[in-house]
Order: C-alpha cells, then sequence, then structure tokens
C-alpha cells in the first residue's frame, strides 16, 4: 500500500519514532522532577534517567558518558563549541579553520568569531565537495586552535575525511569539531577511532525530538575544555546551565539506542532504496548527482535536472511528495544554495536541484512513485522550458547575453 | 508558502505553451531573466499587420510556479489585443489576479518585461522604433 504524502526531508528532520515518544511520555507527568533536585524521590527518577540516557547516547558515538554535554540542539552546540573554544585557548591563538559548505550554525558562529577579533580560514572543497587534506594542513598556523569541519553534509551527504582529518591537526596540535548532525546514528561515528575533540549532534535527526542535542568533549588525550556561554546554575560540569530537558533527554536515549541497534539494517535497506531512486532518475537526460558518490550517506541523493527550476519542479507534487530544493527561488533571496554553488555549479544547475533524504518509514512503494511523479514533472517543464528548447537546439546558452535582474 | 489555487491552476494547466516562428516579420519575441536568477522566459506575440491585433500568444518559461503561472496569464490577456492595448499591462495587475505574494512580485515584473521585449522586437523587425520603457523598479 502506497502511504501519501511521502517525506524525503529527513535530512531536515525526522519523524519521531514512537518508540522514542512512548519512553518520553511519563517524564512529563507522573516522572516530572527536576534533575538537579538531589534530596527527594521525583529528582531522583529523573536523574537516573538522565544518566541512562546519557549512557546511551555516549556509547552511540563511542564515548564516555561524562564527555555527553546537553544542550538545546545542534545550533548551540556548534556555537558552544566554536565560541567556547575561542575564548578557552584565547591564550594559544585565534584561528580556526573550517570549510565553505559547512552549516549556517557553524559558518555565522565563525563570523562573528571574526567580528571578535578571531581569524577564520574558509577552505574551499572540491567539485566533489570534499575538502582537500593537503590545503588544509598548509592552513594550519602557530595561532591555530581549531578545525571545524562537518561530517557529512546536510545538502549532498558527502561524507569528509574525519579520520585523515584529525590525524593532520592531532600532528599540529590543533584541536578538532565535527558537527555530526546528519552523519550520528546513520553510519558508524566513534569519536575515538575518528579522533574527534568536539562533536555536535542532534535528536531530531535520529527519530528523536526536537528540542535536544549535544556536544561531546574530549575528556582524554587531551582533555578539552570550553567556556560556557550560558550563565546560570552550573549544569553539565559547568560547561552548559538550564535545568535539563529530562522528557527529551529521555527521547534521544531512546533514539540513541534504537540507531545503535538498528542503523546497520536502516542503512542497508535505504542504501539500496536511494540507488533505485537515483539508478532511475538518472535516466532522464541531462540529470546529474552533485557531490562524490562513494564517499557519501547511504540514505541522501541531491540531482541536478538541467534547464528545469527546483521549486517549479516541487510543485508538481509537493502535495503528495515532501522534498527540498537547491533553489531558494521560496525565500526573499534569490541566491541558489551556496553548498551546491562551492561544488563549482553554475547557477543554473544549482537552481535546478533537488535533494533527497530517506529515512527508517522510507518505503519502496514510495521511491517508486517518487521516481515516476519526479519523471513526469521533469518533462513536463522541460516542454515548457525555453532554456531546454535553445538547448536542444544547439544553442550555448552561455553565449547568449541574459538581463540579470 | 502556500500558492494560490489560481497560480496552480495555470502551473498545472498552462495557456498557451508553445513557440511560434520567430523568424516571422509578424512574430515579436521577448526573451527576458537569467538562467542563474532561476527565471527565463520567453513570450511571443503574433500581431495581425493591418489590425495591430494579437492574433496568437505563446510562451515558455524556466522558473517557478508563479513565474509559470505569470507568463501563462500574460498570453492569456494578450490575445485579442492590440499592441497598443498590451502595452498597458502593468505587472500589478498579474500581482493582483494570480495573488502573488511580495517575494513573487519579480515574476510579475518579468512577465511584463517579456511583454515589452516581445513588442519592441516586432516594432524593429517592421521598421518602426522601440518604445522606451521606464525601468522596473522591482529587480
Amino acid at each position: 500500500m502506497l502511504k501519501l504524502p511521502v517525506y524525503l526531508d529527513n535530512n531536515a528532520t525526522t519523524p519521531c519514532d514512537p518508540r522514542v515518544v512512548e519512553a518520553m511520555i511519563p517524564y512529563f507527568t507522573e516522572n516530572f522532577g527536576n534533575a538537579a533536585s538531589r534530596n527527594h524521590p521525583f529528582g531522583w527518577a529523573a536523574e537516573e534517567a538522565v544518566d541512562y540516557a546519557r549512557e546511551q547516547v555516549a556509547k552511540l558515538v563511542g564515548a564516555d558518558p561524562k564527555e555527553i554535554i546537553f544542550t538545546s540542539g545542534a545550533t548551540e552546540a556548534d556555537n558552544l563549541a566554536i565560541k567556547g573554544v575561542f575564548e578557552m585557548y584565547a591564550a594559544k591563538g585565534n584561528h580556526i579553520i573550517t570549510a565553505t559548505t559547512e552549516h549556517k550554525a557553524v559558518l555565522d558562529t565563525c563570523k562573528h568569531i571574526e567580528k571578535l577579533g578571531g581569524e577564520v580560514t574558509y577552505l574551499q572543497v572540491k567539485a566533489d565537495g570534499l575538502i582537500d587534506l593537503s590545503e588544509l594542513e598548509a592552513a594550519i598556523k602557530p595561532t591555530t586552535i581549531l578545525v571545524a569541519i562537518m561530517y557529512a553534509n546536510n545538502e549532498i551527504g558527502v561524507v569528509q575525511p574525519i579520520k585523515e582529518i584529525s590525524a593532520i591537526a592531532k600532528k599540529h596540535g590543533v584541536l578538532v569539531f565535527t558537527d555530526a548532525v546528519q552523519a550520528v546514528g546513520k553510519i558508524p561515528v566513534d569519536v575515538q577511532k575518528d579522533g574527534i575533540d568536539l562533536m555536535a549532534f542532534t535528536a531530531h535527526k535520529m527519530y528523536g525530538p526536537k528540542g535536544i542535542g549535544a556536544l561531546y568533549v574530549r575528556r582524554k588525550n587531551p582533555r578539552v575544555k570550553v567556556t560556557a556561554q550560558l550563565d546560570g546554575g552550573g549544569h553539565e560540569r559547568g560547561m552548559r546551565s538550564g535545568t535539563l530537558n529530562v522528557p527529551g533527554i529521555v527521547g534521544f536515549g531512546k533514539a540513541a539506542e534504537l540507531a545503535r541497534l538498528e542503523m546497520e539494517g536502516d542503512a542497508k535497506r535505504l542504501g539500496k532504496l536511494r540507488d533505485k531512486l537515483e539508478t532511475e532518475l538518472l535516466k532522464i537526460e541531462e540529470a546529474y548527482v552533485n557531490g562524490n558518490r562513494e564517499h557519501r550517506l547511504p540514505h541522501v541523493t541531491n540531482i541536478s535536472f538541467k534547464h528545469v527550476e527546483g521549486e517549479g519542479l516541487l510543485m508538481g507534487f509537493n502535495k503528495n511528495i515532501a522534498l527540498s530544493s537547491g533553489s531558494a527561488c521560496t525565500s526573499a533571496s534569490l541566491e541558489p544554495s551556496y553548498v551546491l554553488k562551492a561544488l563549482g555549479l553554475g547557477d543554473d544547475l544549482a537552481h535546478s536541484s533537488l535533494r533527497f533524504g530517506l529515512g527508517r518509514f522510507t518505503t519502496e512503494e514510495q521511491i517508486d512513485y517518487t521516481i515516476e511523479q519526479v519523471r513526469n514533472t521533469v518533462l513536463k517543464l522541460r516542454e515548457m522550458s525555453p532554456l531546454w528548447e535553445m538547448y536542444k537546439e544547439g544553442i550555448d546558452l552561455n553565449s547568449i547575453e541574459w538581463a540579470a535582474h | 508558502m502556500a500558492y494560490s489555487d489560481k497560480v496552480i491552476d495555470h502551473y498545472q494547466n498552462p495557456k498557451n505553451v508553445g513557440t511560434l516562428d520567430k523568424s516571422s516579420k509578424s512574430v515579436g519575441t521577448g526573451l527576458v531573466g537569467a538562467p542563474e536568477c532561476g527565471d527565463v522566459m520567453r513570450l511571443q506575440i503574433e500581431v495581425d499587420n493591418e489590425t495591430g491585433v494579437i492574433k496568437d500568444a505563446k510562451f515558455k518559461t524556466f522558473g517557478c510556479g508563479s513565474a509559470i503561472a505569470s507568463s501563462s496569464l500574460a498570453t492569456e490577456w494578450l490575445k485579442g489585443k492590440t499592441v497598443d492595448q498590451a502595452i498597458a499591462i502593468d505587472n500589478m495587475d498579474i500581482v493582483e489576479e494570480l495573488n502573488l505574494p511580495p517575494v513573487k512580485i519579480h515574476c510579475s515584473v518579468l512577465a511584463e518585461d517579456a511583454i515589452k521585449a516581445a513588442i519592441n522586437d516586432y516594432r524593429v523587425k517592421n521598421g518602426l522604433e522601440q518604445i522606451k520603457f521606464e525601468e522596473s523598479i522591482v529587480h
């Protein structure tokens, strides 16, 4: 049975797994205590639940529970990591290295650091979306305190060589921070094996609730410290004050436990579905995958359909299929995706892209339906695309002087 | 952002998609926009040389649903009008008819520009002077 609407925007957020919701419910009602209330059973129950969840979250990424700092989400974790390191290690230096394809939560935090007098190097990525390791090494200077490179990209799904990145950073005594929001719970991430010092991730991208995330902060080899960005009761080992979001943390813990147990099976199944989707859609003329196809999340693909515009394309089926487009025509700005542009895609191809993010609840029937709908709409829109007509007539579109507006 | 019913209708059943013979003297072609901006419109009119009435109008558009709807609507409005009447079509008429939200006003501007460009192309082909239009504001 085909279940509509189809949700293929799992990079934006995932639905809560019903098992997660079930685990959370008692912590809204009977076990509503404050985990910091040390002198009565309500507090004890909350604290115990938080401890268990922290263990589950830590286990998923190969960390010690003491290294998990709960935050309101990955944006806060990104801010805490970058600003916290910048302040804490000010005596050592003020230079941070990141990449142009990072999430806005990292890029804009880096912009803020620059305003505070910090220096930031933004590495370009190669055409496949991966950073160049020799460029990374060349960018390190005596004042470099942090390398901030995401684990997997939210738009194209490419997975950066984190192990190699951290090896280079270690060699120069520089800390490594990774925004691993899209990777954790989807592919194996191990802070020890990967040599990560700080890592941001969040529950709502792995079938947990929104409003709860974590920052992993290494405690040994080296012991990493960050300056708190919120003043208050000194929760979370003094690094993040604020009453703990107990139901959220419980949900995060359950989601982490399920991911640890089911990730491998999910990845295998979704990889097959993604490959089917991709293979079928690439049969359409002038369709291209964006980003490296080998080093990539198994459930993600980003495809450009030349000479049709992404938002117009979405309109053909967005009542029944939830997808996102690399075109920013929906927002006030007409700028297409900065990630796709960083790959060197022309604006026209960047405007013509769709991002498919499969998830735990995606079915094969839904993928078959999506293939049919996307194909039909692409063909229909090309029939009314002047660019397609010119392309078919052999006119070089670059030879035309467009009246840019 | 939800589209208005009229935009959806034009998107699903666009009127007058197609191509007229651009080498014909009675056909005026306007090609406006740019691929990097995410919208390109080509609008064509076929004019009865005797009466100055627009006999036919066709469009092809690369762009979002609002851009497609704006050009589809423009071709509908053009048919049966004289060239002089067509010049008077204002982008805000399109905005009103299609209930375009502020972020989509540029689609209507593009349609108006396409109409003017097609008219000027027709005029030049027929030995007439180009009409100088004021620069559109919302660019």
